[in-house]
């Protein structure tokens, strides 16, 4: 086994391709057999023998004309792949358990157009795409992010099998990608806001008077207070909502390892992504401190993008 | 990975391919198989397709078992075997009839393609004519182009059919060059089924009234010959196939070739000229070859029996070419085996009692033999006798009938009654079957004869003069003999529309295709071991033995798998209008001085032109502005023009 994984190792000894766009040139590609193409050739050798057995001049004429088929589309194959251009695009940040999805650009500057690539990370599901003579096309490449933090996929399988399914051919372009991956959010009950005033200036509790915003439910609030009205207009995606009132004092949450003691960090990273996602969603500004980082509060996508990255790179 | 990759549905766009595929490859087989076979077939076909129309669910598989075990049921009740060659593709014209049922995945849609693949070489077993050829062509493409639309999604119809095109046509030199050199192996490689050669006409070892009668209907060719110098004139064109010498009153019988082993065949003293020739015949099933009377070199593995027939070492079972060389003026057999004598004389007892009357009278009033085979041709020629190809039937005294009754007959009636007359007058008589004179196709040069030549008649044995061919058609009807068969009967009777030709353009017509289709067997199906030896020391490969050829084949095969790999890799360079005169437009600039590097972008380069060279900055601000629309944007066709007016401004590069 160590023999193959070296053979492997100097086989497709790429490492990361620096320069872009990546350009497939004949060495980065690989061609074998598929099991079909393997069963064709088993089904000439058979065809072959009946044609010599029963003298059948136009039998050997039909094998070597499919296997020079063979030999045509060995070369087709391996046309669909060469000197293609892949260009990274981007990856949207996603949060922890979810499928990240990396664009590339594929540039054709063949006169023919090239058909059903499949692009894969390593064993994971693949993608297939068309493009166009001298077009080029747009693909996101699934990949599980299962851990926050930065997600780099590594080497893509890029594979074809077009035109016949003989052959398949590959490459592993290898281009610098990265997607952030935010800790995944766990749905828990917003700290009150008495307990983050730091500042020493202290809210009351939560008053009755004015509206402030919505939270997340807790089991012990009462009924009364569920905003009805905001989880009817989205009834499918909005957990159940409670109105906050405040005595007229701006709230303003700070979210804090300490607030979650006692659990795993990664627990803890997950609790706070949820608490961002929960009072972007209600509103509420709140800022983020995490040893050797502080993200002051704030509101809006930006802010809460900045809040979730600096949690998905925590510790790193 | 592999299985991954294999195992997706099957899209409902690539169904009606499939379908057509096991069309396209079964019904050829129609004409081959018992009815209800195709009706069960087709019936499968349509019901799959009526399926695939309102998307409805494949049936269970409890049915499609029902289908398969009643089809084989009725396969092997139908052949009295499940094995051989006709029960074999019953079989497989089943199962591609039967597998798009089940096809679920596009591995079982491959599977179809396979089966099809394979179908196609089948059909070799029943013919390998030109439309055949062509036909298969055709059938393959479908085959690959379903393959490029199971592989390649969705695309217009005419663009999948093009592209199998281009493939198979850059396959053709890969199967030329295969097929010129791939060392041949004279099959067969195991023992062929006994179904292997069924249905093949010809003469046979056997004739009684009417046997070749069917034989000249037809107007299939039964030989062709190449004369390698001059061709003997039309009379003496006997080519000599059975001689029959055994008679029971109705049938004439050949002697056997393993019962003639041991026999010696008499010495033949030839005069005159001698004809040297090929024989493509066509495969009869039979051992005997059809040489011109009488042949002086034998091809290897034939033999000349006591008899004077000329039997191959096997059954000629597919077409084969001999060479032979012939004299037609000869003495054959001065010293005759007394036995052969005697059996040249033997008569059944009792039967056709006024024609042995009618010999022995001659019997008595002639000296020699030659005078009474005068008065037997006299007879035929003084009596009304017709020559036709419906006969009356005879009775039980045939002999007696035709001379006396009916007169009326063919080829085979006179000889028949020719030589039962000569034995009942004691002279050794015997008949000889075979083929008389042919028809030199201008197109090719080649002698063609067909069935519809097949003649009967006599030989007399002499004495001194040894056999003598006597031919008592000629005394009936002179032009069977130096015309050919249509010139020789009445005009009502029969004849297939090949052999009675009377338009000019028709018979031209059919000389350009027959000419063609001997090209096709000389060169396409009669490639054989020898041949191909013949045909690479002809090309300087000197005595080519598999290995010379073996290496020649890799060589070549090399040589145009480069020559297809440059011509689809290396012609790939695409550009759009937009691209082609935005580089024309930097090479002259270059020549003016300022070259664009292959990563700059054309706004980029427009700005560091405009720095370097401040008298060209307008134009190529305007033209890389234009280019960078068409390119990257959504530019109007306006702008191409315009694009293409700024390479024209520029300025040329020697002012």
């Amino acid at each position: 086994m160590a023999s193959v994984a070296s053979l492997r190792q100097w086989l497709f000894r790429f490492g990361r391709d620096e320069q872009s766009p990546i350009v497939l040139t004949q060495r980065r590609i690989f061609i074998l057999p598929t099991p079909t193409g393997l069963l064709f050739a088993i089904l000439l050798c058979v065809m072959l023998l009946g044609a010599i057995n029963y003298n059948l001049s136009l039998g050997h004429a039909l094998v070597f004309l499919l296997a020079g088929l063979g030999v045509v589309a060995m070369l087709h194959t391996f046309r669909n792949l060469i000197a293609l251009r892949l260009t990274p695009g981007r990856a949207e940040p996603v949060f922890a358990g979810e499928i990240a999805h990396f664009q590339m650009y594929l540039e054709n500057t063949h006169r023919q157009p090239r058909r059903a690539l499949a692009l894969a990370f390593g064993e994971h599901a693949s993608v297939s795409v068309d493009v166009a003579a001298g077009g080029q096309a747009l693909v996101a490449i699934p990949c599980p992010a299962p851990r926050r933090g930065r997600l780099e996929p590594g080497r893509i399988t890029l594979t074809t099998r077009y035109p016949l399914g003989l052959f398949r051919a590959w490459s592993y372009p290898h281009p610098a990608l990265s997607c952030l991956v935010y800790p995944q959010p766990l749905e828990a009950p917003l700290p009150p806001p008495a307990a983050v005033t730091h500042t020493g200036q202290r809210h009351g509790d939560n008053g009755q008077e004015d509206f402030t915003g919505l939270r997340l439910r807790q089991s012990n609030d009462s009924p009364r207070h569920i905003a009805w009205k905001a989880v009817a207009r989205d009834a499918e995606h909005r957990p159940l909502l409670i109105k906050q009132f405040a005595g007229g004092v701006a709230e303003e949450l700070w979210f804090d390892l300490s607030l979650v003691p006692g659990l795993g960090l990664e627990t803890q990273l997950s609790i706070l992504a949820g608490w961002v996602i929960t009072a972007e969603a209600v509103q509420i500004r709140y800022g983020l401190r995490l040893p050797g980082r502080e993200v002051r509060p704030d509101q809006g996508n930006a802010h809460c993008d900045a809040c979730l990255e600096a949690l998905a790179l925590y510790g790193e | 990975m592999a299985n991954k990759a294999d195992a997706p549905a099957i899209e409902q766009g690539a169904v009606p391919w499939l379908l057509a595929v096991a069309i396209a490859t079964a019904a050829p087989h129609a004409e081959h198989q018992p009815l209800w076979l195709t009706l069960l077939a087709g019936g499968i076909l349509l019901w799959r397709a009526w399926l695939w129309r309102r998307s409805g669910p494949l049936p269970a598989r409890s049915v499609l078992v029902l289908l398969v075990v009643a089809g084989i049921a009725g396969i092997g009740w139908e052949y009295r075997t499940l094995f051989g060659r006709d029960a074999g593709v019953a079989l497989l014209y089943l199962f591609v009839a039967l597998k798009p049922m089940e096809m679920r995945t596009r591995r079982d849609a491959i599977v179809v393609v396979m089966l099809g693949f394979f179908l196609l070489l089948t059909h070799y077993f029943y013919s390998q004519s030109i439309p055949t050829g062509l036909w298969l062509l055709l059938a393959a493409t479908l085959l690959t182009a379903t393959l490029v639309r199971l592989h390649g999604g969705a695309q217009p119809i005419a663009g999948i059919l093009r592209y199998a095109a281009v493939l198979l046509a850059q396959a053709v030199p890969f199967m030329l060059i295969a097929f010129l050199l791939f060392p041949r192996v004279a099959g067969p490689l195991w023992g062929l089924p006994q179904d292997a050669y069924s249905g093949l006409t010809g003469l046979s070892s056997q004739m009684s009234p009417g046997s070749l009668d069917n034989l000249i209907q037809s107007g299939a060719i039964a030989f062709r010959v190449q004369f390698s110098g001059a061709v003997p004139e039309k009379s003496l064109l006997y080519w000599r196939g059975p001689v029959f010498n055994d008679y029971d009153g109705k049938t004439w019988r050949a002697t056997p070739a393993y019962l003639q082993r041991g026999g010696k065949a008499p010495t033949v003293e030839f005069r005159g000229r001698s004809y040297s020739y090929v024989i493509t015949l066509e495969a009869h099933n039979l051992r005997w070859l059809l040489p011109l009377d009488l042949p002086l070199k034998l091809p290897s593995d034939s033999a000349l029996a006591p008899t004077l027939e000329t039997f191959a070492r096997e059954p000629v079972r597919t077409r084969a070419r001999f060479d032979f060389t012939s004299g037609v003026d000869f003495v054959a057999g001065r010293q005759e085996a007394p036995d052969m004598l005697r059996q040249a004389l033997r008569l059944p007892r009792g039967l056709n009692p006024r024609a042995r009357e009618l010999a022995q009278a001659w019997q008595a009033r002639f000296k020699t033999p030659e005078m009474i085979s005068n008065a037997a041709l006299l007879y035929f020629r003084q009596e009304d006798f017709v020559f036709t190809l419906q006969p009356p039937l005879l009775g039980e005294n045939a002999v007696d009938d035709f001379l006396f009754d009916t007169k009326s007959g063919f080829c085979e009636h006179y000889a028949s009654a020719y030589v039962f007359l000569m034995r009942a007058a004691g002279v050794p008589a015997r008949v000889v079957a075979g083929y008389q004179g042919g028809e030199i196709n201008p197109i090719d040069g080649y002698l063609t004869v067909r069935q519809s030549d097949a003649h009967a008649w006599a030989e007399i044995w002499l004495g001194e003069r040894g056999w003598v061919r006597v031919d008592p058609t000629g005394a009936v009807a002179p032009s069977r003999i130096d015309q050919g068969i249509e010139a020789a009967l009445p005009a009502g009777d029969p004849l297939p529309a090949l052999v009675r030709l009377d338009a000019e353009w028709l018979r031209d017509l059919r000389n350009r295709w027959e000419a063609a289709n001997n090209a096709w067997n000389q060169w396409v199906l009669g490639y054989n071991p020898q041949r191909q030896r013949e045909v690479l020391s002809r090309l300087g490969m000197g005595e080519p033995d598999w290995r010379d050829m073996t290496a020649a084949l890799a060589a070549l095969s090399a040589a145009a798998l480069a020559l297809v790999a440059v011509w689809t890799l290396c012609r790939r360079r695409s550009a759009t209008p937009a691209q082609r005169a935005w580089q024309r437009f930097c090479r002259k600039l270059k020549r003016l001085g300022i070259a664009r590097a292959e990563w700059e972008g054309p706004l980029a380069f427009a700005l560091r032109v405009a720095r370097e060279r401040e008298e060209l900055a307008a134009l190529t601000r305007e033209a890389a502005g234009h280019f960078a629309d068409l390119h990257y944007g959504f530019g109007e066709p306006r702008q191409l023009h315009d694009l293409r007016q700024c390479v024209r401004r520029l300025p040329p590069a020697w002012r």
